[in-house]
């Protein structure tokens, strides 16, 4: 079954403003971890906001888990679709940690041994179950949001939607989130949806998807969609920056491949040398 | 203006369960006209240090309270000059040294609050100002400063900051904090957030700003590249201490003692590092331009001999 399916889906912000998505068709399989890219203002958070049902298309429509999304199943659909989203500081309801785990858990009423389960299961997942009884104010913003993704997962959805999650946080507290969500998704078989403006953090995932002016223009695995570079630029992303070595050195008649990571380009500098 | 730090202390919530220690004895000189680096990981007391610079942390007017550890003798005396401001000294001018220090925090955007970009960047210069300006003074300065971070002014000064995209926001809350004429700007993680390229934009409007508008800028950041790529000499902020003061050619040899600490390398080092483990020794000052120049010389020295030159393996 389709995690998430977009059939022909528009949306404006305004009347007669321009469209922030726009004729947009996208689906994600179920288990699948797929990473969104694009730059400010490509239509990738608004994305986000329509698959849980915050934002509803202006034309098109919308598919979770086979649901088509309507007034009436918001609810249920979005206990399955779970979002975290940029400011770890907007994102926390209670002062200590389990009280904000359970938020999410006690508005839907579950049985008070079971939130106590969930909690227990969810910041074990985060590896936060350290920190159950601390003053959320006191973590670090890589912890707030690691305790952020762990109050979606207490309602154990099937599907995890970061918009840019990890925009927010020092490189530790990024490696932190990073860690955690491709765990769930190969541990736990939740489908995952990375949206990010960091290009190597796509990299772990299944497919990329490169999103410019409301529209999807590329799609593919993470490597193939880094391959094509000119049509990054183009498309106001910048190459990581180990991409601009790689092109420097073969400027300078260096012949190396293409590669994100700095171990192989150090390997194929090797070669080149005696 | 020359920045001069001496044995800096600083703790929070100093008597209470959550006393923590933020800076143990900083000592950090930053010279006039550097565009300087300030490193470290959350907690590492670098936002507490650069609060100080104008004086939105005060020194303590009993400077033995703050230091529990004080030796009886008083060979260890706190110092800090901010030019000629001396901010231990109670009857400085704060309100000239704020007027003189910059300080756009992280986020800048968050704090724009006005109805238009106009009043939103002319709020500092009115409240700074010891006499009234003119309505003609305000706008001439409004307009030098919305200008020189990239935006047209006739087009903006009516509009609301909120209708703007992120990267305009935070332009024009660079412009409110710079419409004094800092000669010194600090800026809080000033790339967190943006895109790649509003990342190198930013960083384009800091250099244009370190040579036509402010003396000195340092930068807090945890990006080891932008650090790499842009400043004269950095300082690594750890445990409330300053491990290093180097540019960062020399700051990043220390690749090794930096990973131990918790952060990041450029990868320009990373890289350097994985080839010395080859036998491959490179010298370069970290930059990308400079580690690639460097790589390929090395290569023209050492030429590949069982390959065909560029042709396929």
């Amino acid at each position: 079954m389709k995690a998430i399916e977009f059939a022909d889906v528009s949306f404006r912000y305004e009347e007669e403003g321009p469209f922030a998505v726009r004729h947009l068709n996208f689906s994600v399989e179920e288990g699948e971890f797929v990473a969104v890219l694009g730059h400010n203002g490509s239509g990738k958070s608004t994305l986000a906001r329509l698959a849980n049902g915050l934002l509803t298309p202006d034309e098109g429509q919308i598919r979770v888990l086979g649901t088509l999304l309507g007034d009436k199943n918001l609810y249920d659909v979005r206990r399955n679709v779970g979002v975290v989203f940029q400011n770890p500081d907007n994102q926390t309801v209670a002062t200590i940690v389990e009280d904000d785990v359970a938020f999410g858990a006690e508005n839907v009423g579950l049985a008070r041994e079971e939130i106590g389960r969930r909690i227990d299961f969810a910041l074990k997942a985060v590896g936060m179950e350290e920190y159950r009884t601390s003053t959320v104010a006191r973590l670090s913003g890589g912890q707030k949001q690691r305790v952020a993704i762990a109050g979606v997962l207490a309602l154990k959805p099937k599907i995890i939607i970061l918009d840019e999650s990890t925009a927010m946080l020092d490189p530790r507290g990024r490696r932190e989130i990073v860690d955690v969500v491709t765990r769930l998704n190969q541990e736990e078989g939740i489908t995952v949806l990375l949206i990010t403006h960091f290009l190597e953090e796509a990299l772990l995932a299944d497919r990329a998807v490169v999103m410019n002016r409301g529209e999807l223009v590329m799609e593919g695995t993470p490597r193939a969609v880094f391959a094509r570079k000119e049509e990054l630029l183009t498309y106001n992303l910048a190459l990581p920056r180990i991409g601009v070595i790689c092109e420097r050195l073969r400027a300078g008649g260096m012949n190396v491949a293409d590669t994100l990571d700095a171990e192989v380009l150090a390997k194929e500098i090797a070669q080149c040398v005696s | 203006m020359r920045i001069v730090a001496e044995h800096l202390f600083y703790t929070y919530n100093p008597k209470s369960p959550f006393e923590t220690a933020a800076l143990r004895d900083v000592s950090l000189t930053i010279e006039e006209g550097e565009f300087f680096g300030i490193i470290g990981h959350t907690g590492s007391g670098k936002s507490t240090f650069v609060q100080h610079l104008n004086g939105l942390i005060r020194l303590p007017s009993s400077l033995k309270r703050s230091r529990p550890n004080r030796k009886k003798d008083s060979s260890v005396k706190t110092v800090l000059k901010v030019g000629d401001f001396d901010l231990a000294d109670k009857k400085t001018d704060f309100r000239a040294l704020r007027k003189s220090v910059g300080m756009v925090f992280q986020y800048p955007e968050y704090q724009l609050f006005a109805e238009t970009v106009r009043e939103d960047v002319a709020f500092g210069l009115k409240n700074f100002s010891s006499e009234k300006l003119s309505e003609e003074q305000i706008d001439a300065a409004v307009r030098a400063a919305v200008e020189v971070v990239g935006l047209d002014y006739d087009e903006m000064k009516d509009k609301s900051p909120f209708e703007l995209s992120g990267g305009q926001k935070r332009r024009v809350a660079i412009a409110g904090v710079i419409v004094t004429r800092p000669e010194v700007l600090v800026l809080d993680e000033p790339a967190a957030g943006l895109d790649p390229l509003g990342k190198q934009e930013i960083m384009q409007l800091l250099h244009k700003l370190h040579r036509e508008w402010c003396r000195t800028v340092i930068i807090v950041s945890h990006d080891m590249d932008e650090i790499s790529e842009n400043c004269t000499r950095a300082a690594v902020f750890s445990e409330g201490t300053v491990r290093y003061v180097l540019p960062p050619r020399e700051l990043f040899c220390h690749a090794q003692e930096l990973t131990a600490m918790g952060l990041d390398v450029p990868l320009t080092a990373k890289l350097v590092s994985l080839l010395h483990e080859r036998g491959i020794d490179i010298e370069c000052d970290f930059t990308a331009a400079d580690f690639c120049e460097k790589v390929l010389a090395y290569a023209a020295a050492h030429p590949k001999k069982e390959r065909d030159e560029g042709g396929e393996a």
